[in-house]
């Protein structure tokens, strides 16, 4: 099959968000060649993308300097497959196919939000947190709406604020950590005056909406058009309440994208991407920077990326100078996930017909006697759909302690025309 | 909301609707109260908002199993949820 | 050993073996299973496409997949719905007249043989799959072929063995066989009549010198999202067995499957001197483009995954089914090739009515071991 010839770059960075503006910036300041791919229609990634009406200023001012570095920026593009160390295939938003190869590339990949299942989680009007502020962003109209924000971990705070200012009714917001755990950790930021000022604004555009530590949805219910009516909560005390809601936003948490990585032969450390001093991957030529390389925040996806940017453009030194500011950010990074663990209880959240694999329709139950994610795939079908086990695989990890299994290409269904054309480069590591 | 000249027209599963520029068409599908239905059946609705569930895949002009959270409307644009 | 065995163990919980435990269980021998991974999670069934079809490649293959069919058929009523079985038929696609002139010879053979089959012009394969493209010559139409989910199938049938008293030993690898004996991997010692190594291409790895030739034959599928009534058969192109069996390097054939849910598994690829269990991008191309070809629509239809599997090939393409020479308590099942869920219950009624001293339905000769060490002689 003939093969239009790859784009060629020194460094190639996947995921167009802070830490991939970060490592473009960097490698590109060092005089590399940077391509930078992305799946959304905008840049910034989910914490910068921008709203249907204006841009985040701080992904504004960022990619001005790309402009003016000559970065290349590929968006609606998303790569399925890859061969270590830089040679990639990706579909562009029409369904095309399109190669690049480089010897050295950046995963910026993100994180997805972690959803845990439980009764009536699949009714139209529950979505993720960050999911419902993408939609938001994406031109959804909550003006006026009742909205419930739940699960755990900041990112419901700063969700809240801005439904907020879209004009959503918060009828409240609901943390399943203790509120004890929580203030602990607004405790240490003392020495973080820019946190601090982050966290005190917060708390100023969210005065009036009640806010429940403590407590978790055990169940979503459907009115009678099919759509979600209501939500019961559930408190460490046991004791249950229902509120009248139009939608529903919940997520416990994020987990690192590693499927990429893992398809280039990346090892993991737990389930974040592993990486060195300078945020190499156990690939040579592969580097990986911010949430898929451990959850930390958009300020050390910042700091990840410039590190990972140097380091791809191999100016060791410069990522090396910048990786004093790095300790600091993770040691944030390690209170924030102590503060707002899970707590066991959430483990009893699916009944046995909870739908799991939300693609396949597989119950809870189902899974029941099987002992890892391989096995009962092949028995279950669960996590065989379009999805691939992004949804039910971390939630699984959470519920069952089982790992991810195997990632083959491609990495997101694509028509079969984009696997007809093959890689620029074959597989040669052993 | 910009003004009605502004909007983008969508058909979707037959209904038209408006919708401001920079609309996803996921966002579009919510605000008409589309669903798809899931493999036993079930009305299914966006879930992540960011191309990671597969929930709100469409037919866009013609195009198979689009991930719409990560489209933008355009005018004249015909989406089918299938649902 | 001449008497009945009251005792046997068999490595390997794939089809192959699950569908031995079955035979042997049901027959009223003592039967342990040992199973490197979980029953159906791995090898040629877990990676497999379950095609269930009569291959008329030599008089032993009609032979032996005639009888696995037949098997199959006859426990049509018991089949759970997990095992998606769904007799779809099967389509030869004749792309030009050539090819049809061999689906008509094919036409006689299965005639004879007793299996319905019916060649049909360019007008109505394109009646019959409006999907394929166009100028194509005919086909054969073989009503009677059906496809299954192997890894489920092999459960179910492991699931009949151990309500007959098997036992299933899982995750428990097998480190060496011998006349009567298996050991696992943590020391302990399996001792029985009789010993039957249905491990797949792991089975020369176990039985060394014995002059068993089983080479891992690679091949890569890749599976569709829904889209029921895009094809309605399962289609071969006539030229498969020219590929499958063919001496060169590597090949692909066109063949296509419809499963219940409207997905669709195609494949195929052959390579030789592969044992990389990555998926090649350029076989997987070269298979992609070839089903394109034949199917021009499939271009724009959703892949959701790739795979590569390893099917045990033998050099005369059937499979080895019997005692190992001076050891009458080792017997081997493998080298199935392509068709192990065909014929894997073929083999396993073979290897039961052989161990229990009744008649085989069809003649084991030309499956036996004996013919490897005629291959070793002349060597």
């Amino acid at each position: 099959m003939a093969d239009a010839s790859p784009m060629r770059a020194d460094v190639i960075v996947v995921g167009a968000g802070p830490a991939g503006l970060a490592a473009a910036h960097a490698a590109a300041t060092d005089g590399a060649r940077v391509v930078v791919v992305d799946e959304n229609p905008e840049t910034g990634g989910q914490i910068w993308r921008a709203s249907h009406r204006a841009p985040h200023p701080r992904a504004r001012a960022l990619l001005a300097q790309l402009e003016r570095d000559g970065v290349t920026t590929l968006r609606g593009t998303t790569v399925f497959d890859a061969v270590p160390p830089g040679s990639l295939r990706a579909v562009d938003a029409g369904g095309h196919s399109v190669a690049l190869e480089a010897p050295a590339i950046v995963l910026a990949t993100g994180a997805t939000e972690l959803l845990l299942p439980f009764p009536g989680w699949t009714l139209p009007g529950v979505f993720g947190a960050g999911g419902l502020q993408a939609m938001v962003k994406g031109g959804l109209d909550v003006a006026g709406r009742r909205v419930l924000l739940a699960g755990s971990g900041p990112l419901l705070l700063a969700v809240a604020a801005a439904l907020r200012r879209s004009g959503a009714r918060i009828v409240a917001l609901v943390e399943q950590a203790d509120r004890r755990a929580v203030r602990r950790l607004a405790g240490t930021l003392w020495n973080r005056p820019a946190k601090l000022g982050q966290a005190a604004a917060l708390s100023v555009r969210l005065c009036g909406v009640p806010r429940h530590h403590a407590t978790w949805p055990v169940r979503a219910h459907a009115g009678g058009d099919g759509w979600l009516r209501a939500v019961t909560l559930r408190g460490a005390d046991g004791s249950e309440t229902t509120l009248d809601v139009d939608l529903l936003g919940v997520g416990f948490g994020l987990a690192p994208a590693t499927r990429l990585a893992q398809l280039l032969g990346c090892e993991l450390d737990g389930d974040r991407v592993a990486t060195d001093d300078l945020l190499r991957t156990s690939v040579p030529g592969v580097h990986c920077a911010g949430e898929a390389a451990g959850i930390g925040g958009v300020d050390c996806a910042l700091v990840e990326g410039a590190i990972a940017g140097h380091s791809a453009a191999r100016r060791d030194d410069l990522a090396l100078r910048a990786r004093r500011r790095l300790r600091r950010e993770r040691g944030f990074a390690a209170a924030l996930a102590d503060a707002f663990a899970l707590r066991p209880e959430l483990r009893e959240l699916p009944t046995s017909d909870t739908v799991v694999c939300r693609c396949e329709d597989v119950a809870y139950g189902a899974l029941a006697d099987h002992r890892d994610a391989h096995d009962a795939k092949l028995a279950t079908r669960c996590g065989m759909g379009p999805c691939q086990g992004r949804i039910c695989g971390p939630a699984l990890r959470f519920l069952r302690d089982w790992a991810a299994d195997r990632v083959r290409p491609p990495l997101v269904p694509v028509p079969m025309a984009a696997l007809r054309e093959t890689l620029a480069t074959t597989d040669s590591t052993p | 909301m910009p003004d009605a000249g502004d909007n983008l027209r969508v058909t979707i599963d037959g209904t038209q609707i408006h919708v401001p520029p920079r609309t996803t068409v996921a966002a579009a599908c919510v605000m008409a109260r589309a669903t798809r239905r899931s493999v036993a059946g079930e009305p299914r609705t966006a879930l992540c908002g960011m191309g990671v569930c597969f929930e709100c895949r469409a037919t866009v002009d013609g195009r198979l199993d689009v991930r719409t959270c990560m489209l933008h409307c355009r005018d004249g644009m015909e989406v089918h949820t299938g649902g | 050993m001449t008497s009945v065995p009251r005792t046997a163990v068999i490595v390997g919980a794939g089809i192959v073996g699950a569908a031995c435990a079955d035979a042997l269980a049901t027959s009223g021998v003592a039967v342990r299973v040992v199973e490197r991974e979980r029953p159906g999670t791995a090898g040629a069934t877990a990676a497999g496409m379950g095609h269930i079809l009569v291959l008329d490649d030599s008089p032993a293959q009609i032979a032996l997949t005639k009888l696995g069919r037949e098997l199959w058929d006859a426990r049509a009523d018991r089949w759970p719905t997990r095992v998606e079985r769904h007799v779809c038929g099967t389509l030869w696609v004749a792309a030009d007249d050539e090819e049809l002139a061999g689906a008509r010879q094919r036409a006689e053979v299965y005639e004879r043989w007793g299996v319905a089959s019916r060649v049909v012009d360019a007008d109505e394969l394109r009646l019959l799959e409006p999907n394929l493209r166009g100028g194509l010559a005919g086909g054969l139409l073989v009503p009677g072929d059906s496809v299954v989910y192997p890894p489920n199938a092999a459960r179910v049938l492991l699931d009949a063995a151990v309500s007959a008293g098997a036992a299933v030993v899982e995750r428990a690898p097998v480190t060496a066989v011998g006349d009567g004996w298996a050991e696992l991997a943590d020391g302990t010692r399996l001792e029985a009549d009789v010993v039957v190594v249905a491990a797949g291409i792991a089975t020369p790895r176990l039985v060394p010198g014995s002059g068993l030739s089983i080479v891992p034959k690679k091949g890569h599928l890749a599976i569709t999202d829904r889209y029921p009534g895009f094809v309605r058969h399962q289609l071969v192109e006539l030229g498969y067995l020219k590929s499958a069996h063919g001496a060169v390097r590597q090949s692909v054939a066109f063949n296509i499957q419809p499963r219940p849910n409207g997905q669709m598994l195609l494949g195929s690829s052959r390579q030789l001197d592969d044992d990389d269990p990555r998926v090649d991008r350029c076989i997987l191309a070269a298979m992609v483009a070839r089903g394109i070809d034949y199917l021009p629509r499939l271009a724009a239809l959703s892949v959701l995954r790739t795979w590569v599997g390893f099917r045990p090939a033998t050099p005369d393409n059937l499979p080895v089914v019997g005692p190992l020479a001076d050891r009458p308590g080792l017997w081997v099942a493998t080298g199935h090739e392509g068709v192990g869920i065909t014929t894997s219950l073929a083999t396993a009624r073979l290897v039961a009515d052989r161990l229990c001293g009744r008649e085989p339905p069809i003649d084991p000769g030309p499956y036996d071991t004996s013919r490897l060490r005629e291959a070793s002689t002349h060597a």
